[in-house]
């Protein structure tokens, strides 16, 4: 606690030994604001505005007076280039080439990061403008499509077969590459040897392998080979094939961040190579295991060229995935995409819209569980 | 990292003389379960994902046998009349993949410049999960935003490129006559420049990701450095950022590539497939390796389907040895030193 009492820094009468800390002046004048250093000063931001707003004018002058170039997407460009050169020019006033190249850079880059953005949100705004009539109706993740012609109106039939399917071959793809490639990763990190480094190098090969000829290798060795019929396993089979090396490569590179000094602290202790993995190597890495393995899950529930050629698409829900064809999202887009029927294209957009709700939620689920790194631990609860 | 478990050695027997006790390096009970364990699981993965490049290397050996350098050569896919050949699919695929890689670098690199060197703090973090949402969108969703959004607006792009820019072979439309009154929007969509576009959007995230985290590396008393000597921004970029970025730069790019050459189902929903080597992009009709495969794998008998998974095995090959020369330039850069 500061000592309040003591007013003055300096007493009247014999010097004290004690110090005084200086107490908080109410009356004195409000602190000087630091200039900002890297902040642009009111003038550079005036001059900034003032050309782009210049800009826009000289666009509209352009594009509807004097060029026939018609449209938003000539009008945007013009902007663009005349905000540049605006900026090019009110750079030149006060500066020399330098500082032109700086502006136009700045505005480039600016100008393709914003194209990038409206990119994406084009992309997600358009599919559900396209796809929200469907999505009205509760049916449509309710029903199936059993019985539903593709002129149907949106009161009947939905996508409920492709979502269970989806939902089952992912389950029984994850089923397949969890253990195994986490299994890896523990592998190639924590045990080693020339093994490990052979397993890696043909891990990270794979990885490269498109997903269509994951598709074509399960449709040739599984349903040509074998005999078996097209069936939700065989598409289970594909996904892990495809998703295998990626969950395993992600996960390789999550447990090789892990401190090594907390696993040397735990052996250190006295625990075996097992506990060390059990209770220190994989809690460490856990949100970093699950971001891994949720992003995996991303990709593999939209990929539609290994379930294309292994599943077949059934128009009603197949719980059972050894029992001929079935239906997932994906497969269903691109089914009802190709047939052509406006109605059936705009059911495909609300299953896209689906899709990419179900990614969103993925996503998200991910970055939380990244994030929870610094959250509370009951470690720290007997302190202060 | 190096684990031992200390075997305690018998007590030795008094009055002899003192020795160092013996270490063991071998695991024991549980551990040993362990290793072997791992082991296991580990060798198993070796044995299914290399299975499948063993696989397809062993079904593509008869067609190449049979059709030897001709499949490379030959043009058409007829298995009927016992044609078969890769060099337009492949022709195919390259233009698709340069065309996405021309939209995908300019903009990866931009994009990943604007995050790293010039975003405002509040929104660098919303605009890397933005980066990595956009990798993680389905194929398909891109598939249907690049035919029924760009498409109309790339034929348009592709005319007025075809009207200025004619003359160059890559621009030509053959067919179609630019100055017409009414122009024929059928010779300007479902080509390999339409494909590109959706697949650059595909991408485009993974480069720029790749790049994005070697920028976000460079030494930071480097980049003061410069600005202290009275860099502009744009002066610092180019003479630190770039020149530590290249490995990044280089190796985002060519992971991009692999994955472009290997997109399948927005590349389908696009493109009308055509078999013939040609170069104009713009023109309609194309066809990729993995589009053939999804075109042709239904009615395929066993030697067809060999020769389809020998094209396949091509592909692995192809987008291997890109993804692999990606991993080593971004290890050996400067970019990687000191990083896991």
């Amino acid at each position: 606690m500061p000592n309040r009492s003591g007013g003055a820094l300096v007493s009247e009468t014999a010097p004290s030994p004690t110090t005084y800390r200086p107490l908080y002046d109410e009356d004195a004048p409000p602190a000087v604001p630091r200039g900002a250093l890297g902040k642009p000063t009111p003038d550079q931001r005036f001059a900034r505005i003032g050309s782009w707003v210049a800009g826009l004018g000289l666009a509209w002058l352009v594009t509807q007076r004097l060029l026939p170039l018609e449209g938003l997407p000539w009008f945007l460009i013009a902007w663009f280039v005349l905000g540049t050169a605006v900026t090019a020019v009110t750079a030149a006033m006060s500066g020399g080439l330098v500082e032109v190249k700086d502006q136009v850079a700045e505005s480039v880059v600016t100008g393709a990061a914003l194209v990038v953005v409206s990119a994406v949100v084009s992309t997600v705004v358009f599919v559900a403008m396209r796809g929200w009539r469907p999505l009205t109706n509760l049916n449509f993740v309710t029903s199936d499509m059993s019985g539903v012609g593709p002129k149907d109106s949106f009161d009947k039939g939905g996508i409920l077969h492709a979502i269970v399917g989806s939902g089952i071959e992912l389950g029984i793809a994850l089923a397949i590459t969890l253990p195994l490639g986490i299994g890896t990763a523990v592998f190639m990190t924590e045990v080693g040897g020339r093994l490990a480094r052979v397993v890696r190098t043909v891990v990270e090969a794979m990885t490269a392998l498109p997903s269509i000829v994951a598709g074509l290798f399960i449709y040739t060795v599984f349903i040509v080979a074998l005999g078996q019929p097209r069936s939700g396993l065989a598409a289970s089979l594909a996904i892990a094939v495809m998703m295998l090396p990626i969950i395993a490569r992600a996960a390789d590179v999550v447990l090789r961040v892990v401190p090594g000094g907390l696993r040397e602290a735990s052996l250190a202790l006295g625990a075996s190579r097992w506990r060390t993995v059990w209770h220190v190597v994989l809690p460490t890495a856990r949100p970093g295991l699950a971001t891994a393995v949720i992003l995996g899950v991303a990709r593999g529930v939209g990929e539609t060229s290994p379930v294309l050629l292994t599943s077949g698409a059934a128009a009603f829900l197949v719980a059972n995935p050894t029992d001929g064809a079935m239906n997932s999202l994906p497969l269903f887009i691109y089914t009802t995409v190709r047939s052509g029927e406006p109605t059936a294209i705009t059911r495909a957009f609300a299953a896209a819209t689906v899709l990419l709700v179900l990614v969103l939620a993925l996503f998200v689920t991910a970055r939380l569980l990244a994030r929870q790194r610094t959250g509370p631990s009951r470690f720290r609860k007997g302190r202060s | 990292m190096s684990t031992t478990t200390i075997t305690p050695a018998p007590e030795p027997a008094s009055g002899s003389a003192v020795r160092p006790r013996k270490l063991s390096r071998r695991a024991t009970g549980a551990d040993a379960v362990f290793a072997h364990g791992a082991r296991a699981v580990g060798a198993s993965v070796l044995v299914i994902t290399g299975g499948v490049g063993v696989f397809l290397a062993w079904q593509a050996h008869p067609t190449l046998q049979r059709y030897g350098w001709s499949f490379f050569t030959e043009s058409e896919w007829q298995p009927d009349q016992d044609v078969i050949g890769i060099a337009a699919v492949l022709v195919g695929t390259i233009s698709v993949a340069l065309v996405a890689m021309v939209f995908a670098f300019p903009t990866s690199v931009l994009m990943a410049l604007y995050i790293s060197e010039y975003a405002p703090a509040r929104i660098k973090s919303s605009l890397v999960s933005l980066i990595d949402l956009m990798a993680a969108v389905p194929s398909i969703v891109y598939g249907l935003w690049g035919f029924f959004l760009v498409m109309p607006h790339a034929a348009e792009l592709a005319l007025w490129l075809h009207k200025n820019l004619g003359w160059i072979p890559v621009f030509d439309v053959r067919g179609s006559d630019p100055d017409a009154a009414v122009w024929d929007t059928t010779r300007y969509v479902a080509s390999a420049f339409c494909a590109g576009i959706a697949v650059a959007m595909m991408v485009m995230p993974m480069a720029c990701a790749v790049m994005r985290q070697v920028f976000s590396q460079t030494p930071p008393g480097e980049k003061e450095a410069a600005l202290a000597l009275g860099a502009t921004r744009w002066g610092m970029i180019t003479a630190v950022v770039l020149p530590f970025g290249r490995g990044g730069i280089i190796g985002g790019t060519m992971l991009g590539l692999g994955r472009a050459l290997g997109e399948t189902i927005a590349v389908v929903l696009i493109i009308s497939p055509a078999f013939e080597i040609k170069p104009n992009i713009l023109e309609v009709g194309t066809s990729t390796v993995s589009a053939l495969i999804a075109g042709r794998f239904g009615e395929a008998s066993p030697a067809q389907l060999s020769a389809l998974l020998a094209a396949g095995f091509v592909l692995f090959l192809i987008t291997l040895v890109i993804n692999t020369g990606a991993a080593v330039i971004v290890n050996r850069s400067r970019s990687g030193a000191g990083v896991d």
